[in-house]
Order: C-alpha cells, then sequence, then structure tokens
C-alpha cells in the first residue's frame, strides 16, 4: 500500500481502529475527498437491543450517531490522511469525536440495513466536519446530521 | 487595527468556545489557549477558520501550530495582516 495511491474500500475498512461489537461499518460503495458512502445493517443479535428499550428493541440514536461518525468521519478521514502522504497502519491512528448535531427522523428496527451518506464540509489542521444523512432499504431518511472530530497519525 | 482592538476582536472570537468567562475576561498576551482557557484541539480549529475569516487572512499549518498563547495568536495575525 504505497502512500498516494488512493486506497480500496477495503484497505480503509480494515484501517478502522473498531471491532465487534462496535464496528458500525460492513461495506464502502463510494469514496473520494468529497464524499463517502458506507452500509451497516444492525443485526438482531446486537447486544443494545437487550436493553433498549425492554421488549422492544430500536436501535438507540447514540449508536447511529456512531455508525454515522465511523463512515463519515473515520472511513473519510482516513482516505484524506491516506491522500495526503501519510502511511497509516492499525495502531498509528488518533481518532477523537468533537461535535454531533443530530435529528433523528424515523425508528430503525433491528435487521435493518442502512446506507450513510457523507459530505465533508472542511477538513483542516486535523479536524473534519461533515454533513451525513442515514438511509434505511426503503430508502426513507432516518437520521441526520452534522459531525465533526480530531483524526490524526501519531508518533 | 492596532494590537489593542485586535486583542479585543480575538477575545469576541474566542468567547464562545470558552467555558471558563472569568479567565477570558483576564487574559493577557501570555494566556495560553489551551492549558489557560481550556479550548480543546476541534475547538482551537475553529477559532483558526474564525479568525481567517474576521480578519481575511490565510493561516497555514505552520503559523496555526505555533498559536499556544493570546499573544502568539495576535503575533501571527499582524504579521499575515501586514503582508497583505
Amino acid at each position: 500500500m504505497e502512500a498516494n495511491q488512493l486506497l480500496s474500500f477495503e484497505e480503509v475498512l480494515k484501517l478502522l481502529p473498531y471491532q465487534k461489537p462496535f464496528l458500525f461499518v460492513d461495506t464502502l460503495s463510494e469514496l473520494s475527498e468529497e464524499r463517502v458512502v458506507g452500509h451497516y445493517t444492525f443485526l438482531s443479535s446486537e447486544y443494545f437491543y437487550k436493553g433498549h428499550f425492554k421488549e422492544r428493541p430500536v436501535t438507540p440514536g447514540v449508536i447511529l450517531t456512531e455508525c454515522m461518525a465511523q463512515i463519515g468521519l473515520v472511513c473519510l478521514g482516513i482516505y484524506l490522511l491516506h491522500l495526503k502522504g501519510n502511511h497509516l497502519v492499525q495502531d498509528n491512528l488518533s481518532v477523537a469525536f468533537a461535535e454531533a448535531n443530530m435529528r433523528f427522523l424515523k425508528p430503525v428496527l433491528p435487521n435493518t440495513k442502512v446506507k450513510v451518506m457523507a459530505e465533508r464540509t472542511f477538513w483542516r489542521l486535523g479536524k473534519l466536519k461533515c454533513e451525513a444523512r442515514m438511509y434505511n432499504e426503503d430508502q426513507e431518511e432516518v437520521a441526520r446530521g452534522t459531525l465533526a472530530g480530531m483524526i490524526n497519525k501519531t508518533g | 487595527m492596532n494590537r489593542e482592538e485586535l486583542k479585543a476582536k480575538l477575545k469576541e472570537i474566542i468567547e464562545p468556545y470558552v467555558q471558563n468567562k472569568e479567565a477570558l475576561e483576564n487574559a493577557t498576551e501570555e494566556t495560553s489557549l489551551l492549558l489557560d482557557l481550556e479550548i480543546n484541539s476541534a475547538h482551537l480549529v475553529d477559532i483558526i477558520l474564525d479568525m481567517e475569516e474576521a480578519f481575511d487572512i490565510e493561516i497555514d499549518d505552520e503559523n496555526a501550530e505555533r498559536m499556544m498563547t493570546i499573544g502568539q495568536a495576535l503575533d501571527i495575525s499582524e504579521k499575515l495582516l501586514e503582508e497583505d
């Protein structure tokens, strides 16, 4: 994986600093300097459905937010950092969630495959900000928001 | 804009990102943005973008990284305004 070459979807996913049960990206289908599209299926076996809510599983808004941040900030951030010539490996990535201003429009039930589309607002001095939208399988918008985080290579 | 006017404008820009308003009120040129005013690195980027807009200057990465105190932020702004 040479610096300055574009990263493939698989290479970006491999560099994500998350694992089950807190990895909320399955695949990517679009990635450019300005935009990312990613997908995740919320399986009915996810750990949080047991408690949110009692006897009535609904995906928590904080988890939707996390899914949108992992795609819109971290996947896009990895792509941009690499493009700028940073050689990235699993453990030299520093990620911090900084801001979220969210609206939740429809409930996301277990076994829903969601699509997240995010567009970069700016990327300056390690801070990435984006506008993100999440859709269900019926292409209905279920959540939207403005997200920002710090993403840098360490060492 | 003289240095005092610039300082007043800078404090105005910083104000929304500072919890401790008293520390900002009493800020001197030596006041550290991160340590004394407890501004996090994400908000420091916002302040730099707001300064660029307010003063119509472009602050590159090198200058941004040197902006640790109120005085340094003023030095960099003055230098960039002169170059304009």
